[in-house]
């Protein structure tokens, strides 16, 4: 196992994101427990064609799935296609569907050219790391759960490959977000927010998209400078060992030998505690991001559904006039066909009402998971935190009073 | 020390010596300096700026009556404190290394106490008078003097590299020398790379000043989740603020204990590098007064040997003057290190014993937070 999945699971043993009963109503009132793991990524083929593997192990008590234990091999376009058809079945009613992790082509390029260096390692425990967030998130909704995409995904041992994978990463939806906002501002007639509700919500989202952005920067730049200063660390304890070597005085040599000894050991603490700001609070900042953009991306499918309402509406009253007029016209065939018409600009609309209605109510509990679940999911990440902060402070006194018999013993 | 009848003995307690205060006005910054005399009976405090620090190490340097001078390892002064705004601060840094660090001079401070201190106990440098007027006088000291003296000397002489290399006929000195050439730049290396880590936790505590700061802006009234999130956003601000403190406790820490030792026993590495570099000069003279001995001709050989005759007595002065140097030095500067390590252990086991409590009651308290 790499230096970085080791030093992952010795932060995170078995503590996984567990799936809680929400405390709320819930459709199915069932106490439920998942754990979901991604690990084992293992490079499949060579050259450009190949790929990394990655085993997905669920641990399940819920009847939804066949055995209590299972995994199955996936790779990320297997991800990614699922994501795909996820968001095309169900964004459009409302449900905030968790945006797949960000494709990579200069990480990915350096794995299949198989270098087997310090980064590219990072790079396949990051995206490890995220994949496993990715469907926690996603059996954590408890429709999408339910999906039988999803299912299959978990259970089946082959998977039809997924093609087309483009449209939906993190960027994607991004992309589609912003077509849905050019169409939104290409409408002539505005959006007559009759909830106020809505808007408040939306003015919400844009706040907290930006202040979410400057935490996820402030945080890169603590991760940056902690580990500039793992790195001066160590260059110090290779100077201080330097002196050991060259002191004379056999008492302080040893001392400055063993002062080296524990900047090596500090170094490490820096390491660590690299990896849990990283791993803890900027990878959850980056994707609360990237849900941000989702959130927003089913208020726009609102406005699409409203608009398309209106289209209809507008539509069925041409249709209306167009028949009053055919009346005084002698054109019988016309106006049945007119007649004909009207009733199914009339279906439509009411279908348009229904449709906005529907998403509206969806969106208003979609939301409340949301926030409820943003809630959890910083507390938990705090307390993670917590803990690795605690544990440095912990070794640093167990460093510390190693050292202080060293230095007194310098006669 | 004997302060007994020696007409030039120095009266003041030299661990007595404390710079108890600094000024600043505009650039310029004076020191407040206390001491007392042996007996405990009195004290006194005078008013300095560095001007007359470099005033008074010239002092020292230039007695030229003293020919054993030369032997003596100059407890290193400080270099010129330099306030440091915004496009000086890099400069600043580099000429001063960890004085320049820490609140109100504190750590250049200390440095000047313990090189006032220094001066003060060496049995040779405390005789000369003028350390007691800087001490006591009420008055200024002179002004600058024009570089006369070993100082002078010295800085002629640095021109010529060619002389560090040469042999040397005493075993003792040219281990010496190996020995220190090749530590004093480990010692030097060490300090700056001990400083490049200070100044990295300083830029870490600067961060978490920026992140805790954005959180405390992450607050938000509009409905019971909402507040619950800001509830968890302000206590993230609280701990991130915690580790904040504790990176500048650490560094503090660091800059004013192991910080300072190293960037002191640099200094007294260079010091002790000089001092064995004037030695050697003279004993370049003494091998070239032997050389003219034998070229010389008749007439002028009897010169020649008296030349040599002198040269060498005032070379075995120097070095057995610059022997009993060494090895109090050497005595000295490990106790100094003893003790600037041990008070750096003690400093950084306490600040961790107060964060690791602090962090794990930051623990208890959000394991218990309702959500």
């Amino acid at each position: 196992m790499s230096y970085c999945s080791s030093l992952h699971a010795s932060l995170f043993p078995d503590k996984q994101l567990h799936v809680l009963q929400d405390e709320d109503t819930e459709e199915n009132g069932d106490t439920f427990d998942m754990q979901i793991t991604v690990s084992d990524p293992e490079k499949v083929g060579d050259g450009m064609n190949a790929y990394m593997a990655y085993k997905v192990t669920t641990k399940t008590s819920l009847n939804l799935f066949s055995r209590n234990e299972f995994s199955v091999k996936r790779r990320f376009s297997d991800f990614l296609g699922l994501h795909s058809k996820l968001a095309s079945k169900y964004m459009h009613i409302g449900y905030i569907v968790p945006p797949a992790p960000e494709k990579s082509i200069v990480g990915m390029t350096k794995v299949k050219v198989g270098k087997e260096d310090l980064s590219s390692a990072e790079f396949v425990e990051k995206r490890r790391s995220a994949l496993q967030r990715y469907l926690t998130r996603t059996v954590t909704h408890p429709a999408l759960l339910k999906d039988p995409d999803v299912i299959q995904f978990l259970e089946n041992t082959e998977l039809p490959r997924a093609v087309s994978t483009q449209a939906l990463s993190g960027a994607g939806i991004l992309r589609m977000v912003n077509k849905a906002a050019e169409a939104v501002n290409k409408m002539t007639i505005k959006m007559n927010e009759s909830d106020a509700w809505f808007e408040e919500k939306q003015q919400q989202f844009e706040n907290l998209d930006i202040q979410l952005r400057k935490l996820h920067a402030s945080v890169e730049s603590l991760v940056c400078h902690r580990k500039e200063l793992s790195v001066n660390t160590a260059s110090f304890a290779k100077s201080a060992a330097m002196l050991g070597n060259s002191e004379d005085h056999t008492a302080l040599s040893r001392a400055l030998s063993q002062l080296a000894e524990v900047e090596e050991k500090i170094d490490q603490l820096h390491q660590e505690q690299a990896y849990a700001d990283f791993y803890l609070f900027s990878e959850l900042l980056g994707d609360y991001v990237r849900l941000i953009a989702a959130v927003k991306g089913v208020f726009d499918q609102r406005m699409k559904t409203w608009s398309k309402w209106q289209d209809a509406q507008l539509l069925l009253q041409r249709k209306r006039e167009a028949e009053t007029k055919l009346q005084y016209a002698n054109k019988p065939d016309k106006l049945q066909q007119a007649k004909d018409e009207i009733k199914e600009w009339e279906t439509k609309v009411q279908q348009g009402e229904r449709d906005f209605e529907q998403i509206s109510k969806n969106i208003r509990q979609e939301v409340g998971r949301f926030e409820k679940q943003r809630v959890k999911d910083f507390k938990v990440v705090i307390i993670k935190y917590l803990e690795s902060l605690v544990h440095t402070q912990q070794q640093l006194i167990k460093y510390w009073e190693a050292f202080l018999p060293e230095a007194k013993a310098i006669a | 020390m004997d302060a007994s009848n020696k007409e030039s003995a120095l009266n003041v307690n030299a661990s007595s010596i404390k710079i108890s205060d600094v000024s600043q006005d505009g650039d310029m910054l004076t020191f407040a300096i206390t001491s007392q005399n042996l007996s405990g009976s009195g004290g006194v405090c005078v008013f300095r700026t560095y001007e007359d620090f470099i005033w008074l190490q010239q002092s020292l340097f230039s007695q030229e009556d003293v020919p054993e001078l030369q032997g003596v390892i100059f407890p290193p002064l400080p270099d010129k404190p330099l306030p440091s705004h915004s496009h000086t601060q890099a400069k600043v840094l580099k000429q001063l290394g960890f004085l320049s660090l820490g609140d109100k001079w504190q750590i250049y401070c200390k440095a000047l106490e313990l090189y006032l201190q220094q001066v003060a106990a060496h049995t040779l440098l405390s005789k000369n008078k003028e350390l007691y007027n800087f001490l006591s006088s009420s008055e200024s000291p002179g002004k600058q003097r024009s570089k006369k003296g070993i100082f002078n000397r010295l800085s002629q002489v640095m021109e010529e590299m060619r002389k560090e290399g040469h042999k040397d006929v005493d075993e003792f000195f040219q281990s010496e020398r190996d020995k220190t050439t090749n530590l004093s730049v480990l010692f030097k290396v060490a300090t700056e790379k001990f400083l490049e880590v200070v100044l990295t936790k300083q830029k870490l505590a600067l961060a978490c000043g920026h992140f805790s700061t954005s959180l405390h802006l992450c607050v938000n009234q509009e409905n019971a989740d909402a507040v619950a999130f800001s509830k968890i956003c302000l206590k993230l601000s609280d701990i991130i603020e915690t580790m904040k403190r504790n990176f500048e406790k650490v560094s503090d820490n660091d800059m004013s204990t192991l910080g300072l030792g190293l960037e002191l026993e640099s200094r007294y590495q260079e010091a002790k590098r000089e001092m064995l570099f004037r030695r050697t000069c003279r004993l370049v003279e003494l091998d070239n007064a032997n050389k003219n001995v034998d070229r010389a001709k008749p007439n002028k050989k009897a010169h020649m040997e008296e030349v040599q005759k002198a040269t060498q007595k005032e070379f075995n002065l120097i070095s057995s003057v610059a022997k009993q140097e060494i090895v109090h030095y050497h005595r000295t500067r490990v106790q100094v290190l003893r003790d600037f390590l041990i008070d750096w252990c003690e400093k950084q086991l306490s600040t961790a014993q107060e964060s690791s409590t602090l962090f794990s009651q930051y623990l208890e308290a959000c394991k218990g937070l309702a959500v």
